[in-house]
């Protein structure tokens, strides 16, 4: 379970976290929302370690992990799918996903090779193509499927689905239920703000760095006034 | 669209291509003197390679752009600065270790650039002295122009940013994200600003937070995958089904 | 260049303000102090100081480049050898005319500077110090390996340049000669340093983007100091050949380039008096780290103390030798 106290993230001088408090507790599926510019992607980026925070705290099962670097967030098991995908351009599809395999904090091996393969079709018939060779949608499979194959307790999406065609936006969607499924605990970026309560239990809204709205996703679904407020114009 | 005769800046059909990908499409829109038009997008709208193609950063694809009647459409940056396109950056790209009055005049300077005279004192040249007395007025850092700039708050060193275009005597301001990373009280300061720059500039903002937008704003141009799904007064945007269905799915509630 | 980051010390150069005769006290008491001593120095300490004042144009034709445009070139010793070969070439076997072997010198280094700008010019950071790395390496060879410049041996110079009565061949002429030379360049450079474009090189240092945002073609800018700087080390390659007699491709070579290179990082960044300092220091470190008398045994191995005080000053003076002033006294140095 990971928890934020306070957190403040400057990029030099523009202050971009104002004190984030947040919670992603385990097993939970847990949505961020928020207009572009407010402060999500910084947040999961000093969550991971890329950034380091000016002041507060980053919690992992109750240890102070706070500027720990991001090879040392990713061993306590977290998979972080980022925006722009980042998969290893230079390197087959095959040897992107091995060279992720490794077991779970836990020892769970849940998520094999084999079953990456068999949850993303597309990517068993391009095993041999290179990373950059794939289409958008296949290189977002790619990146998830190589965060799955380290066999995480929570993973981490950022806008997984922007910039993809419908019927690949869906297909994700139906992936992002099977890893709830199998009780590994996420936190999703997403703009369709209707997708991400629907696929979440919990979900807080993001204004400016500071978390203005929070709740059961349930709850928040129920409010859309609200949430319209603070997402729409 | 009503007539823009009266129209500083008139961008027609803008487009820009890389490969493939068409990250702005045929975008118009027009900027007044007097008026404050801001552009809002959703991620990825084409916000950035549309600010940048107006202060001539990056080339066109097609389309024209026209000062005053004047096409300026392949003027490289700095022609288009000294013509009266002033731009601020998301990112501060003041001189940290300068004062700030050595800022604005080395801003100023550029309209009177005489390179060739290295026998005389870039200090005491009265044009670029006077000019940026003037911005530093207009932005109100008079106080502040023996500061080294670096050592100022966050918030004057955003103000500075946009003085420094002031120096030139620009009359169309180009202001990306001026309000990033900033509270509430220097989120004030700055709209006061601009507030009192409009009546003399034509000013484009790209912004994200919707409540200086919404307070500021005389115009709004709203971008999706970079084209322009709708433009017009702030009421009208907010009230516009398809900039909601934009920003927040579709089977909007009322 | 991000300017975003804070501040850390207000002690970093400002833009010189209007003080130019205060800050040319010093360095003017200093030129007084050589040429009133010129006359007493014997042979040895005469060549030295010659030696470290050509060193020291040198150095200041680099700072322009370097401390006060930003441009980090790693070819800089290219025009210094062409002016130097230049000197040595067109002396031909009765001796040149010293005023037209400089312009001769000057000229074709600052042509050379104008070819080799005009395309690195194109790039930056990186990629830049490769690009004028790799010129001074075309120019290294072709006097190094073509007939053009006597081979890897070099040429000698028969007659040293003259003019009227101002004759190079005597020693005490050419001290006054160099020096007149230096206190001329560091002049230059002053004036350059306090005025419109040499303000605009400051801001091209600190922040091109807003430069180019406000209405700077800085690529002109960057580029007129590139061939001034260039034409200044020609001035320092032709007024080394009158010294030495003689030139080699060494002059050229990249270690050259590394060497002035390093003298005004030691001297200090940003500063006229930290790239003569930077001349100065080097050369007596070197002197001194080589003679048997001071340091025995490891004088056959003082490229390995120079490499070790160096980087023991990189390491404690970041701001080099002016630094070191400045901590005496904060007014010290602008």
């Amino acid at each position: 379970m990971i928890e934020t106290r306070e957190l403040n993230t400057y990029y030099g001088d523009s202050h971009i976290l104002r004190g984030v408090d947040a919670q992603l507790p385990g097993a939970t599926a847990v949505g961020l929302l928020g207009r572009n510019g407010m402060g999500k992607t910084t947040f999961i980026r000093t969550l991971m370690g890329y950034v380091r925070p000016a002041s507060g705290q980053v919690l992992a099962d109750g240890r102070n992990v706070t500027g720990w670097a991001p090879e040392r967030m990713a061993r306590l098991g977290i998979g972080y799918v980022p925006e722009g995908r980042g998969i290893f351009p230079n390197l087959s599809v095959r040897e992107n996903l091995v060279m992720a395999a490794r077991a779970g904090v836990d020892g769970r091996r849940d998520w094999t090779f084999e079953r990456v393969m068999a949850t993303f079709p597309r990517l068993s018939e391009r095993l041999s193509h290179g990373g950059q060779q794939l289409s958008g949608g296949e290189q977002q499979m790619l990146s998830i499927g190589r965060a799955l194959m380290t066999n995480p307790r929570l993973m981490i999406l950022d806008e997984a689905t922007e910039g993809l065609a419908p019927l690949v936006v869906a297909e994700i969607w139906r992936v992002i239920a099977e890893i709830r499924a199998t009780g590994i605990a996420t936190l999703i970026v997403d703009r369709d703000w209707r997708k991400v309560l629907h696929h979440t239990d919990r979900a807080m809204v993001m204004e400016k760095g500071l978390i203005t709205l929070a709740g059961g996703s349930a709850e928040l679904l129920a409010q859309p006034e609200a949430l319209a407020q603070r997402l729409g114009v | 669209m009503s007539d823009n005769a009266d129209a500083l800046l008139k961008v027609d059909g803008l487009t820009r291509r890389f490969g493939g990908l068409v990250a702005v499409g045929s975008v118009s829109l027009d900027l007044r003197v007097g008026e404050v038009h801001a552009v809002i997008g959703t991620n990825g709208a084409g916000k950035s390679t549309l600010i940048n193609m107006l202060s001539g950063e990056i080339a066109a694809s097609e389309g024209r752009i026209a000062l005053e009647r004047s096409d300026i459409t392949a003027l490289a940056q700095p022609r288009r600065a000294l013509a009266g396109v002033g731009r601020s950056y998301q990112r501060n790209t003041i001189f940290a270790e300068f004062t700030v009055l050595e800022n604005c005049r080395l801003a100023a300077q550029a309209a009177t650039p005489r390179p060739w005279a290295f026998w005389e004192s870039a200090a005491r040249c009265a044009a670029s002295n006077q000019a940026a007395h003037e911005a530093m007025e207009a932005a109100g850092l008079t106080a502040e122009a023996q500061r080294i700039a670096g050592t100022m708050s966050h918030g004057a060193k955003r103000q500075l940013e946009v003085a420094m275009c002031l120096a030139t005597r620009p009359r169309v301001l180009l202001l990306d994200e001026p309000l990033a990373g900033m509270g509430a009280e220097e989120t004030e300061r700055m709209l006061a600003l601009l507030s009192r720059l409009k009546a003399s500039h034509a000013i484009l903002l790209v912004e994200h937070d919707m409540d200086a937008v919404f307070r500021i704003a005389d115009r709004i141009t709203v971008m999706v995958n970079g084209t322009v799904i709708a433009t017009g007064a702030p009421e009208s945007i907010r009230t516009n089904p398809e900039v909601r269905t934009a920003y927040l799915g579709d089977e909007v509630p009322a | 260049m991000s300017a975003a980051a804070p501040m850390t010390s207000p002690v970093l150069p400002s833009l010189p303000a209007d003080r130019l005769t205060r800050g040319l006290l010093v360095p003017a008491a200093a030129v007084a102090v050589l040429a009133v001593a010129a006359p007493f120095l014997g042979g040895y300490a005469s060549d030295l100081v010659v030696k470290v004042m050509i060193l020291a144009i040198f150095a200041l034709s680099l700072e322009l480049l370097v401390g006060m445009t930003g441009l980090v070139s790693l070819g800089h010793a290219a025009f210094y050898g062409i002016g130097a070969y230049v000197t040595v070439l067109a002396s031909g076997d009765e001796g040149g005319n010293l005023l037209v072997l400089l312009v001769a010198s000057m000229g074709l280094a600052a042509l050379y500077a104008l070819v080799v700008g005009a395309l690195s010019l194109r790039t930056k950071g990186v990629y830049f110090i490769m690009v004028t790395l790799a010129f001074a390496q075309m120019a290294f060879f072709v006097f190094h390996d073509t007939p053009v410049g006597g081979g890897s041996d070099g040429i000698y110079l028969y007659v040293r340049p003259a003019i009227g009565p101002i004759d190079l061949e005597n020693r005490l002429t050419l001290f006054y000669v160099v020096l007149a030379a230096l206190a001329g360049t560091y002049g230059l450079l002053a004036l350059i340093r306090r005025s419109r474009f040499g303000a605009a090189l400051a801001g091209i240092r600190v922040s091109e983007q807003r430069m180019r945002a406000v209405g700077f073609p800085t690529y002109f800018y960057k580029l007129a100091a590139f061939v001034i700087a260039g034409a200044l080390a020609g001035l320092a390659g032709c007024l080394v050949a009158a010294r030495d007699g003689v030139v080699n491709p060494e002059l050229l070579a990249w270690h050259n380039s590394g060497e002035v290179l390093l003298m005004i990082i030691l001297g200090g960044l940003g500063h006229l008096r930290g790239a003569v300092l930077g001349a100065v220091a080097f050369t007596l470190l070197k002197e001194l780290l080589s003679t048997h008398a001071l340091v025995g045994p490891l004088a056959d191995h003082w490229q390995l103390s120079l490499g070790l005080v160096i980087i023991a000053f990189v390491a404690w003076l970041p701001r080099g030798l002016i630094g070191l002033v400045q901590r005496i006294s904060p007014e010290g140095s602008r």
